[in-house]
């Protein structure tokens, strides 16, 4: 604060020293209005003689130079000298201080005994005090103090000296505050009037930064900096209602055209260039922006708070350049990228000068926009100056370059002498094409280390790309291909498509001029397939790959992935068993979604197939894909469906375990591992590069072919045939274009058919349910041909038995059906008996059909079963072609029938059982000495009839021993009365047993048992 | 997971760059999501703010609880659209949002193709213009 000193000039210049020393060694408690928080607040001071000139006129807006207190110095003792001219030159100060309304003023009365001791007309001290105080101090005693002996070095004087100062800091104070509040009033009253014409904000700013220069004197620097932040505040909303259609009239000259782009400074305090410029009222809306920013840049930095300093260059930057737009600014193209390249690297020069390294690493996530944003601009300028090309600039481009030059002005005496500065850095890059290429190398580096060196991969990758784009402008596809990998893996792997794509055309370019052939057709397919893409670029990159086909070196065969070319959709078999027998077809329905953009015609389209080595019918549980209705459905490739897997979610409860109540409740995922694995792997989308190794035909593998295929855009067909034996297993699937191979590499899910060969075989059964002897009965021969193909004069020898001879009729004819039950033809049978072998002549018949016919036997009763076993065959041997057993009161008989087959050398044995329709019992009934035989034949086929006959037994002469009888019944069936058939004829025996009865009335007690075969019979005695 | 559920950008044109500028916000979203040494009570904040400026627009980001993310991004020029607009309309694509999940038909990991989601974004979109 400014003090006007007046009176003794001679005193007041010996205690100058002391007094600016030891004024601001103590803190003064600042309590301020509307509510501010009271400070603490050393006060420093300036002593300046008084002149009457220098006190403030009315109006004055300067608060720097403002008089805050008036000290008049007087060290008179003398109450003479004082009534004859201190007193009089005391009222003079008033009246000058009066007329200029200033009310802080103190009148400082210096003692020293020195003088004293030499006066003897002295009043006491005190009087000349109380004689000021009653003259001036009107009310105010404490206006006017004394110090005593102030140059030495005793207690009363340092006393004296501290209650001085006290008083001195306590009435800077208060004037301080009074004049400030003023000042803040008459700030606010101007701010008002913002709305009236001619109100300027120039002039306002000129106001208001007086008091922050105030504020920041007294190191008050956030109150500093909150006047420029009102000062930015109110610039910006002025601009946004200019952009409304509300404009200011003042804000004329700042829309006048952006002449000098030489960027922000701040390397000074106070930009005095720029601040003069705004004072006249002549700034430009950059000139204005720099020095407020300038100016708060300063202040953070005061404040240790450089991270805002490059959030808010960040924000400023982009902030003017909108502002320009939206006050339709003219500018040189250019010039505002070199303003902001400029400004960027001056912020962070300026960063970097206030931090040491370890501050500024841990904060790059604070200056790295800057980096990004300098490193952008410096592109932008390249693109305009012709730098960033093969040929270097034209003429044109060098004019451009002349002109951005021309607005650069002289390089300012602060960076004069420095190597890196911004400026030297600007003009270098522009001068030529490998200045630029430098910078620029090293900014785009520098800011892609540093996304890296904070995790902002993404970030990283995307300044990457745009060195990708300016390696491939400078015609350099090898230093550009691996940035474009690297994003297009982020994008992939986070299925970002229309990045994904249009990086994907810029990789296809660079593989083009590297001629890597197989990556750029891979590329290309994927590209053709790509639905972001107009048809026309689609056609483009599929007539790419034709083109590329169709040529005729041999050695170039090129391996692609099919996914991105055709999408397998699904596998019908027909038939849909996927189970058929040699020779028959089983068919293979592909269908496959053509990606494509236009149809392509394919040589051949193959499928390989694995033979596996297991036993036929042994796969029907491994085809679990395999739908009943023969459908295998291929799950689409889409990135969701392949990273969604189930989240497994359980419920999770948890009791606390001293009072068992609920403490928490939620749900977890059990499967989480998995599911984030997933996620890093990052599969999801087709990554063709990293397939393409894979990519390699199993050798010697066999194949189902499809010859010159017409693939249209979207869902095709295509059918194999498979007819080779065996189990198979499909692979891989391999489309042949020319040069390029398509290629699926595996199959999922696994896909198997079987083609069995069968065995030719015969079955005779029944056509009833049970086969009865002693009637006609009609066996049906079945041959299933199986792999061999029945010829003409081929025959079935059947040898005869007595027991069951073939009865053949000349209408016997014989049916061929097909593998599907699928009646073919019917012709008529031959057959021929002689003695030994009945032998039926087959029809031709191919393999794998059927052949039917039916044959009728007739197995004879045999009359008596014991008999039976000792049936002899006519060469001696036993015959076991013909049993008889009993079951559940039924009479069984097994005949075997020997079959001689054309296709095999051995006998084919078939066991056919016969039912024998009757059960016959007999009984001797005794009614006195009457004796009866009854027989009962019971039916056993139809409802179980019994038929008891009863034959009475008499001897004309004495019984005999043993009396055989045959009991024979004809039989008919119900359907045919007159059939003529063998009668059934039932044996047996009756036998005289004597009983001798133990003593005592033989010729009274005879009783006579017959024993019947086969029967128990019981004696009694 | 990362992957885009909904993108709609008006006008069209030019809206590779938003993928891109969306694309790369993901990691000023990802370093406030884990930001360390967060308080309590901003845990629970889902609105992540500006997550950063450029030129011609601005980048808002928002995440909600089982860490879906939702970006918004404004054309610089227009300043009718201050915190709270942005904060608002957040909010109104988050339960849109959250009825899209509720439909059962709904496979969570798919891209969003909801009428009524379509038509909130619609609205929103329109506002801002």
């Amino acid at each position: 604060a400014f003090f006007l000193c007046a009176g003794d000039q001679n005193l007041f210049t010996a205690l100058y020293g002391s007094l600016t020393q030891q004024l601001p060694r103590e803190p003064m408690e600042w309590r301020r209005s509307y509510g501010r928080a009271p400070k603490m607040i050393y006060l420093e001071a300036n002593f300046v003689q008084f002149k009457e000139e220098l006190l403030p006129k009315e109006g004055n807006k300067a608060l720097l130079t403002f008089p805050f207190l008036h000290v008049y110095w007087t060290d008179c003792c003398d109450s003479e000298v004082y009534k004859a001219s201190v007193k009089e030159d005391m009222q003079r100060w008033q009246a000058a201080l009066r007329l200029h309304g200033s009310v802080d003023w103190l009148i400082a009365v210096v003692e020293s005994d020195n003088k004293k001791k030499n006066k003897t007309n002295l009043l006491p001290r005190t009087s000349i005090v109380d004689k000021i105080r009653s003259d001036f101090c009107n009310k105010q005693s404490d206006r006017c103090v004394s110090l005593c002996d102030p140059l030495k070095e005793s207690s009363r004087s340092q006393e004296s000296w501290s209650s001085f100062l006290t008083k001195l800091r306590t009435l800077l104070l208060m004037s301080f505050t009074r004049n400030l509040g003023r000042f803040e009033d008459e700030m606010r009253t101007l701010r008002e009037k913002r709305t009236e014409p001619g109100w300027s904000f120039c002039d306002y700013f000129m106001v208001q930064e007086e008091l922050a220069f105030v504020f920041e004197m007294l190191q008050q620097f956030e109150d500093a900096l909150v006047q420029y932040d009102e000062l930015d505040a109110l610039f910006t909303q002025y601009v946004l209602n200019f952009g409304a259609g509300d404009g200011a009239n003042w804000l004329g000259s700042f829309c006048q055209p952006v002449r000098s782009w030489n960027g922000l400074l701040l390397r000074r305090p106070i930009d005095m260039e720029k601040r003069d410029l705004i004072q006249r009222g002549e700034a430009s809306l950059l000139d204005l922006r720099s020095y407020l920013f300038s100016r708060q840049c300063t202040l953070l930095i005061f404040l240790q708070r450089p991270w805002e300093v490059t959030a808010r260059a960040l924000e400023l930057l982009h902030n003017c350049v909108q502002e320009l737009r939206l006050l339709e600014v003219s500018v040189v193209s250019g010039a505002l990228d070199c303003w902001v390249f400029l400004s960027c690297l001056e912020v962070l020069h300026r960063i970097e000068g206030c931090c040491d390294r370890s501050q500024l690493e841990a904060n790059t996530s604070h200056t790295v926009g800057l980096w990004t944003y300098a490193t952008e601009k410096l592109r932008c300028l390249g693109d305009l100056c012709g730098l960033v090309s093969e040929n270097g600039p034209n003429s044109e481009d060098l004019n451009k370059t002349v002109d951005l030059l021309a607005g650069l002005g002289a390089e300012r005496p602060e960076t004069v002498n420095s190597p890196q500065s911004p400026y030297k850095k600007l003009k270098e890059a522009l001068s030529s094409v490998e200045a630029f290429e430098k910078h620029y190398l090293e900014l785009s580096h520098a800011a892609m280390e540093m996304y890296k060196a904070i995790g902002r991969l993404r970030s990283a990758r995307l300044v990457g790309k745009s060195l990708a784009e300016f390696y491939m402008r400078k015609g350099d596809p090898r230093s550009a291909e691996n940035f474009l990998l690297d994003s297009l893996k982020s994008y992939v792997s986070e299925s970002w498509s229309l990045p994904l794509t249009h990086t994907r055309k810029q990789i296809a370019e660079c593989q083009k001029q590297l001629q890597k052939m197989d990556e750029y057709l891979q590329t290309s397919a994927l590209l053709a397939s790509d639905t972001n893409l107009s048809d026309d670029e689609r056609r483009h990159f599929c007539q790419e790959i034709l083109t590329f086909a169709s040529q005729t070196a041999e050695d170039a065969r090129v391996a692609l992935s099919m996914s991105s070319f055709t999408r397998l959709q699904e596998l019908r078999f027909r038939p849909s068993s996927a189970l058929v027998h040699v020779s028959a077809a089983l068919q293979l329905e592909l269908r496959l979604c053509s990606l494509m953009p236009v149809p392509v015609t394919l040589e051949q389209i193959s499928a390989s197939i694995h033979f596996t080595q297991e036993q036929p019918g042994s796969t029907a549980q491994k085809r679990a894909a395999q739908n009943p209705d023969g459908t295998v459905t291929f799950p689409a490739a889409s990135p969701a469906s392949a990273s969604a897997s189930a989240l497994e979610l359980c419920e999770i409860l948890e009791h606390s375990p001293s009072d068992n109540v609920l403490s928490s409740a939620g749900v977890a995922c059990r499967n989480m591992h998995l599911l984030m694995r997933q996620n890093d792997s990052a599969t999801s989308l087709d990554t063709p590069n990293t397939a393409l190794t894979a990519l390699t035909l199993e050798d010697g593998a066999q194949m189902l072919r499809a010859s010159d295929v017409t693939l249209l855009p979207g869902n095709n067909s295509i059918v194999f045939t498979a007819q080779k034996p065996g189990v198979y297993t499909l692979r891989q699937l391999c489309a042949t274009l020319g040069q390029v191979q398509f290629i699926l590499p595996h199959l999922y899910p696994v896909v198997q058919y079987e083609v069995y060969s069968q065995e030719p075989q015969l079955s005779i059964q029944p056509l009833t349910e049970h086969l009865l002897a002693g009637l006609p009965q009609q066996v049906k021969f079945t041959i299933l041909t199986g792999h061999y193909s029945v010829k003409k004069g081929d025959a079935l020898q059947l040898s005869n038995t007595d027991s069951m001879p073939v009865l053949h009729s000349s209408t016997c004819s014989a049916r061929i059906l097909s593998s599907s039950a699928e009646l073919l033809a019917e012709s008529a049978l031959s057959i021929q008996s002689s003695e030994k072998v009945t032998s039926i002549s087959l029809p031709v018949t191919p393999p794998y059909h059927t052949l039917e016919f039916l044959l009728e036997v007739l197995c004879h009763i045999p009359s008596c079963p014991a008999r039976m076993e000792s049936e002899r065959l006519t060469n001696g041997q036993i015959s076991r072609r013909s049993r008889t057993r009993f079951n559940s009161g039924m009479t069984l008989i097994d005949q075997k029938v020997s079959v001689d087959c054309p296709w095999s050398i051995y006998s084919t044995l078939v066991s056919l059982t016969f039912h024998v329709p009757f059960k016959v019992k007999h009984s001797l009934l005794s009614a006195g000495r009457r004796k009866f035989i009854q027989v009962c034949l019971q039916n056993l086929v139809f409802r179980q009839q019994c038929v008891f006959s009863v034959w009475e037994l008499r001897w004309s002469s004495v019984s005999p021993v043993s009396l055989h009888c045959v009991f024979s019944a004809a039989f008919a069936p119900a359907d045919a009365p007159d059939a003529a058939l063998k009668p059934y004829t039932y044996d047996f025996t009756l036998e005289r047993v004597s009983v001798s009865a133990d003593g005592s009335d033989l010729s009274r007690v005879c009783v006579a048992a017959f024993h019947l075969s086969l029967c128990d019979i019981y004696c009694l005695r | 997971m990362n992957c885009p559920l909904y993108i709609r950008s008006v006008p069209t044109q030019g809206e590779l760059k938003f993928h891109y500028t969306v694309h790369t916000s993901l990691d000023v979203v990802e370093e406030k999501i884990s930001g360390v040494g967060k308080a309590l009570a901003d845990q629970r904040e889902l609105y992540l703010g500006l997550l950063y400026p450029t030129e011609d627009y601005k980048v808002y980001g928002y995440v909600t609880n089982s860490k879906v993310k939702f970006v918004i991004v404004v054309d610089s020029s227009n300043t009718s659209l201050r915190d709270n607009e942005i904060r608002s309309m957040f909010r109104k694509l988050h339960n849109s949002f959250t009825d899209v999940m509720c439909n059962p038909f709904y496979n969570p990991g798919d891209p969003i193709q909801s009428k009524a989601f379509d038509s909130i974004v619609s609205t929103m979109m329109v506002q801002a213009c």
